[in-house]
This record gives C-alpha cells, sequence and structure tokens, in this order.
C-alpha cells in the first residue's frame, strides 16, 4: 500500500513516460534527494533548480509555452508568497492572450499544518489559491486520489496547482493504485531509494496505468443522511473518522464530502448532498476571513435558504498571523479531531 | 563592438535593405504616434510604446527565425517593442485595434493594454505589464531550446529600471546554471529613466551589461541604439553567439525615450535624439536616399494607416459576455459563479 508521496512519485513517473512529461524540477528535487517529501525520487526527468521560487514558476511558464509539460515544485507553500506575481501569469496568460497561449503546466507544493512547522512551514494557501482565477487547484487527501489527480493535472490543458497535504504525505490509504504492488515492503524495495549512498540506484517501476481522478469532481467519502461535511486535504480523513465513530456508536449518519478540487470547486455535488441533509459544515484549515468555505455558505444562502434545516457551519483555522510551534498553539489555531466533533454535535443538535 | 566594422555596415546591407529598415523605423513611429493622438483623443486609453527605440528594435526583428515551436526563436518582449512586431511582419491594424480595445484586437480580444502582444504562431509570448517577469519566462522556453537540436534562441528584452527587479537577476543565474547553459539573448534597452526617476539615482552599475562579467566567459556590450548600423552590428554578434554557443549574452542599447514613459506622463516629445533623424542623416550623407524619398516614404505609410485606423473605428467592442471565453481551455464549468455576488 503505498503512501501518498509514493503514489505522486508513481503519477509523475507515468507522466513522464506516457503523457509528455519532460521536465520535473525545482529545489532538492532532482538526485540525491529527489524531494523532501521524496516524491519525486528516482524519477528520470527530475531535476536539481536555484533557489528561486519566481526562477522555478517563471522557468515552468515558458516550459509549459514551449509545450513540455512541466511539473514545477515549490519547495513549501508557505515559500510561493513572493512568487504570486508568477503564479497570476501561468492563471491570466489564456485570457490576456484572447485564448491564444494557454499553460499546460502542473505546481505542487505541500500545504498546511500537522508537522509541528511553526510559522512557515504550515501555511495554507487555498483561499489565495481560489483567487487566481484561470488556475485549477486541486488537493488530495488519500493516495489514489493523490495519484489520478497527478495524471489529471498532467494532462489538463490549463494550470493547475497541486496542493499537497504535508501531514498526509506519509499516510496510507485503503485502496490500492491500479498496477501498485499489495505489499508495501515490495514496493518500498522497488521505488524508494535506499539510505547512504545512492548513485548506482535505479527505481524498478511497478506497471503502472492510467488513472485519472477527473478535476472538478468531488467524492462522498462516506455517505450520511443527516448532515453534510465539506471538506479536504489533512482534515478529509479527520472528517471521516469521527463520521464513522458517530456511525457506529449510532449518533447520527453524516455524509462527507471530499472536494478533491478547489477550482473548479463541485457545486453540484456539494447542493446535492445539502439538499439531502439540510445541514451542513465546512472543515479546513485554512485561517477565517475571506476562506473560501465562506463564499460556499454565501452560494448556499443565496441559492438553498429554504431548504437549510439550519445555519451553514465553518470550523477552519483562526485568524492569527502564522501557525505557532508550541503544542498548545498549533492546537489551538489549527482544528482538531475534538473541534470536529464537537461542531459536527452542534450542527445535528441545531433545532431545525 | 569595433567601431572601424561599422561604416562598412552600409555597404554591406545595401540600400535595398536600409531602405527598408528605414521604412519599417518610419511605420513604428508614425503609428506610435497615432496611438499617442488616440490616447489624447479619448479614441483609446492608456498609451505605452517605444518610440525612439527604432534603430534598435527593428534590425533585431528582421533577424528573429521567426516561427512557431523550439527551432524557432521565442520573444519574451515588454511593451515597447512595436517596433520589433512591424518588422517582422505585423500589421499596424491590429495595434490600433488592441488600442481602441475591440473585439477585433487579435492580442489581447480587447482586455489589455496597447503593445502588448501576444502571437503564438511567432513564439511571441504574452508582453504583460508586469515588470521584468518575461525575463523568468525566458528561462523556460530557453530550457526547452537547450535541450533540442536547434540554433533557435530565446530573447527577453525590457528596460534599464527593471534590470533592479530580482527577475532580472534569477534570468542571469538561471542562464548560467554549469548543470544546463541556455541560449538566452537578454536585451536592456537604457533609456536613462524608470517612469520619473533618472537611473542614474538608482544603479551605480557603470553600464547594465557589466553584470555580465559575474559570470566566467559571459559576454556583455552596451551599444548606441540610437544608431541603426552600431545596432545592427552589435545584435548580429549577439545573435551569432548566443545561437552557436547556446550560451547567454547581455546587450544593453542606450536609446532616447522620445514620448516619455506613457500617457501617464503627458506623452509629450521631449529634446532627445532622433533615431530616425540621424539615420535618414546618415544615409543622404552617403548618397544613398534623396531627402524627398524620406518624404515620399512618410507619405505612404500614413495613407496606409489612415486607412487602417479608419476600418478599426467601425468594428465593435467586445461583447460584455465575452469575458467568459478562455478563462479555461476547455470553457467554464457549468456551475462556475458567473452572477457577480448573489
Amino acid at each position: 500500500m503505498a503512501n501518498m508521496s509514493q503514489a505522486i512519485r508513481m503519477a509523475l513517473h507515468y507522466g513522464e513516460t506516457h503523457l509528455g512529461v519532460k521536465e520535473i524540477f525545482g529545489e532538492d528535487v532532482g538526485p540525491p534527494l529527489g524531494g523532501v517529501f521524496t516524491a519525486t525520487q528516482g524519477l528520470e526527468r527530475a531535476w536539481n533548480s536555484p533557489l528561486d521560487e519566481r526562477g522555478i514558476l517563471g522557468a515552468a511558464l515558458g516550459l509549459a509555452w514551449a509545450g513540455s509539460r512541466p511539473v514545477a515544485e515549490i519547495q513549501f507553500v508557505d515559500y510561493i508568497f513572493n512568487a504570486v506575481d508568477m503564479l497570476k501569469l501561468c492563471a491570466n496568460g489564456r485570457w490576456s492572450s484572447g485564448g491564444r497561449w494557454g499553460a499546460p503546466l502542473v505546481i505542487m507544493t505541500p500545504t498546511g499544518s500537522g508537522i509541528h512547522g511553526s510559522m512557515y512551514h504550515s501555511h495554507s494557501f487555498d483561499s489565495i489559491a481560489a483567487k487566481l482565477h484561470g488556475m485549477k487547484v486541486v488537493c488530495p487527501s488519500t493516495p489514489i486520489d493523490a495519484y489520478g489527480l497527478m495524471i489529471a493535472a498532467i494532462r489538463d490543458e490549463d494550470p493547475v496547482l497541486y496542493l499537497k497535504p504535508k501531514a498526509l504525505l506519509r499516510s496510507k490509504g485503503e485502496e490500492l493504485i491500479p498496477g501498485e504492488p499489495a505489499d508495501e515492503k515490495t514496493l518500498r524495495g522497488m521505488i524508494d531509494a535506499p539510505i547512504g549512498d545512492r548513485s548506482k540506484w535505479k527505481p524498478r517501476w511497478p506497471k503502472l496505468t492510467d488513472y485519472a481522478v477527473p478535476i472538478g469532481q468531488a467524492k462522498i467519502s462516506h455517505a450520511g443522511s443527516d448532515a453534510t461535511v465539506v471538506t479536504h486535504g489533512r482534515m478529509a480523513p479527520i472528517c471521516l473518522d469521527v463520521a464513522r465513530g458517530l456511525e457506529s456508536a449510532g449518533r447520527g449518519s453524516v455524509e462527507v464530502l471530499d472536494l478533491r478540487s478547489l477550482i473548479p470547486y463541485d457545486w453540484d455535488a456539494i447542493t446535492a448532498s445539502v439538499k439531502k441533509t439540510g445541514r451542513v459544515l465546512f472543515v479546513n484549515e485554512e485561517t477565517e476571513i475571506a476562506n473560501l468555505a465562506e463564499h460556499f455558505i454565501r452560494r448556499l444562502v443565496d441559492e438553498m435558504f429554504y431548504e437549510l434545516k439550519a445555519r451553514p457551519r465553518l470550523l477552519c483555522g483562526k485568524a492569527t498571523p502564522g501557525v505557532g510551534l508550541a503544542v498548545n498553539l498549533e492546537n489551538f489555531i489549527q482544528p482538531q479531531k475534538t473541534d470536529v466533533e464537537r461542531a459536527i454535535a452542534e450542527l445535528l443538535a441545531d433545532p431545525a | 563592438m569595433t567601431a572601424a566594422r561599422i561604416p562598412d555596415l552600409y555597404k554591406k546591407l545595401g540600400a535595398k535593405r536600409l531602405l527598408e529598415i528605414h521604412r519599417l523605423m518610419v511605420r513604428a513611429r508614425l503609428l506610435e504616434e497615432r496611438l499617442i493622438k488616440m490616447s489624447k483623443g479619448g479614441d483609446g486609453f492608456f498609451w505605452i510604446g517605444g518610440p525612439g527605440e527604432e534603430a534598435f528594435n527593428v534590425p533585431l526583428g528582421l533577424m528573429i527565425k521567426k516561427g512557431r515551436g523550439v527551432d524557432h526563436d521565442y520573444l519574451h518582449l515588454h511593451y515597447r517593442s512595436s517596433a520589433i512586431l512591424l518588422a517582422m511582419g505585423a500589421d499596424p491594424a491590429d495595434t490600433l485595434r488592441q488600442m481602441r480595445s475591440t473585439a477585433a484586437d487579435p492580442y489581447s480580444k480587447g482586455r489589455n493594454f496597447v503593445n502588448h502582444y501576444a502571437i503564438p504562431e511567432w513564439n511571441v509570448t504574452p508582453v504583460s505589464p508586469t515588470i521584468e517577469t518575461h525575463y523568468t519566462t525566458a528561462i523556460g522556453t530557453a530550457i526547452a531550446q537547450a535541450r533540442a537540436k536547434t540554433d533557435a534562441i530565446t530573447m527577453a528584452n525590457g528596460g534599464d529600471a527593471g534590470s533592479a527587479e530580482g527577475d532580472f537577476h534569477s534570468c542571469l543565474v538561471w542562464a548560467n546554471r554549469p548543470a544546463l547553459p541556455l541560449p538566452i539573448l537578454i536585451i536592456v534597452i537604457n533609456n536613462g529613466y524608470g517612469i520619473s526617476t533618472p537611473v542614474s539615482t538608482q544603479h551605480g552599475e557603470r553600464r547594465i551589461s557589466d553584470w555580465a562579467k559575474t559570470f566566467p566567459g559571459m559576454p556583455g556590450a552596451t551599444v548606441d541604439g540610437n544608431d541603426v548600423a552600431a545596432s545592427w552590428a552589435a545584435l548580429e554578434e549577439a545573435f551569432a553567439y548566443v545561437r552557436k554557443e547556446r550560451r547567454p549574452y547581455i546587450l544593453e542599447a542606450r536609446a532616447s525615450r522620445l514620448y516619455g514613459h506613457s500617457s501617464s506622463s503627458g506623452a509629450n516629445r521631449v529634446p532627445e535624439p532622433d533615431c530616425i533623424e540621424l539615420f535618414e542623416t546618415a544615409l543622404a550623407r552617403r548618397g544613398l536616399v534623396k531627402p524627398a524619398q524620406f518624404a515620399a516614404v512618410r507619405e505612404r505609410e500614413a495613407v496606409a494607416l489612415d486607412a487602417a485606423h479608419q476600418k478599426a473605428r467601425a468594428e465593435p467592442f467586445p461583447a460584455p459576455e465575452s469575458a467568459w471565453e478562455d478563462v479555461f481551455a476547455a470553457g467554464l464549468p457549468p456551475s462556475y459563479p458567473t452572477k457577480g455576488g448573489s
């Protein structure tokens, strides 16, 4: 069973061998490290760039124009802020050129908290990313979705910002990626670089297949009828866990919708679920104030006011200038499992 | 650049080529002056452009290996490049369309400022109002060309003030990576100003091209961009080096900015040397052209420009709903929010 980093690595290998990806690059992306989270280990086309986020994104855009289908990495999303200009150019080029210059490229970057990352390894970028109109934004929560979204992102004719939840990169899923050996030790032996000298090492790739998760399509990770939880990324497995716990305790049937794509978002899936349950909680790691889910709530109020049984709710990061390192601070600032449990309990208890 | 080579260039280029350069310079100047007039007369909004850069930009445009894909030159341009585009064969009428923001503006469908070109058929990547970001996009097309078997190159041009931006230095660093040196011709047009700020008050570099000295073996040159022959020779040398060596070259051209920064600073003629006058004097002195011919060229170009302008004035503006075109390659998803609120 692959973890998320291995899943991304396998998708990138599929991309470089089958989908025309000619360049995979960023800081420490090439050998010997293969990425600070090992997502690019052993790839033929992976190489190390200068420590220059603007240069990385500019290079990616130029490579996209030249037809190289690049995948570029920003080592942590916390360091993408000095390159927002370049993100905007990736996003607006098709529109500004009257439809004549598209930018098929993927920018992948670890996002969010949960690794004791303090000020600059805990940021989320979802809401800012959602305002780069013309850019697609995806964020998986399981290895199989990580694989399928990367395949879809590589193939897309639009630029795709691929957010990798840091805290989930080492986590395993419940479904095998098509072609992946079932035994995780076998997989590790095939595609993980050895500790120590790697100069002669070459990966043995499993026979992978073209499995894509369509961009813009959410997934019901747990079906339910009493309330809807809309989430993504690092918060998705936490919400799923809580929903399963409530169900087995007979305390409520909660539907968990994993968005997977933030832009375009699956509005039809959100409205279909809310129509069914009449109650909705949005859960994400981004801070309050112009949180993307605040847009969803406004739209629900506009379009489904009379179908809501209770006020829509949001559980998200607190609007502090950063995430504090002390465990008490991080746990206070970022939503935790107990917060999700409490928020769902309150939602279920809200009088209709 | 050897000054001795320059007089020979008039002979080498020959009357036909010299007159072609002259005609294109006049065409570019008349176009820019028309754009300024349009901006002042309400026939369009903001103006920014490159009057004063014709002596450098026309030769540059004529040296481009024009076409699509890595086997042709990529251009990453700033907004003073009209003379390059006209030398490559662009229709002045299309620039007028962009100035008026008409639906038929082929570069942006009425969305962007004038002189913001985007021509995939000629590898002209989208010109952006942001300063210097195109020096980083140049890295990408140059990587693709460094991997290919081709003599095609990437060129980026910008201004003296913009060379303070990190993107300019990103371009220098990436172009000189030992792991993969890049075939980029880095051009800086030094007109002495960033909007109202004299470059001499902000830049301690003796010459902007001296940045080349940081990198072992990287050539850098500074040329009089008001002089056609000197510009031709410098560009020929720079293009030849990058095409053959597959390594970067920095060329600084000192040129006039004849109408100031843009319409925001009035767009009035300033007393700086005029490269067309200088070129005409040089041509006449060598007996290559009779002064009357210059007037005839100007007249012919003006008539053609008038006709194009009349046509553009009759063209419709973009439909409001066209704002939803080109957001995504495959169109908008059905549930994309399009109301602008509740």
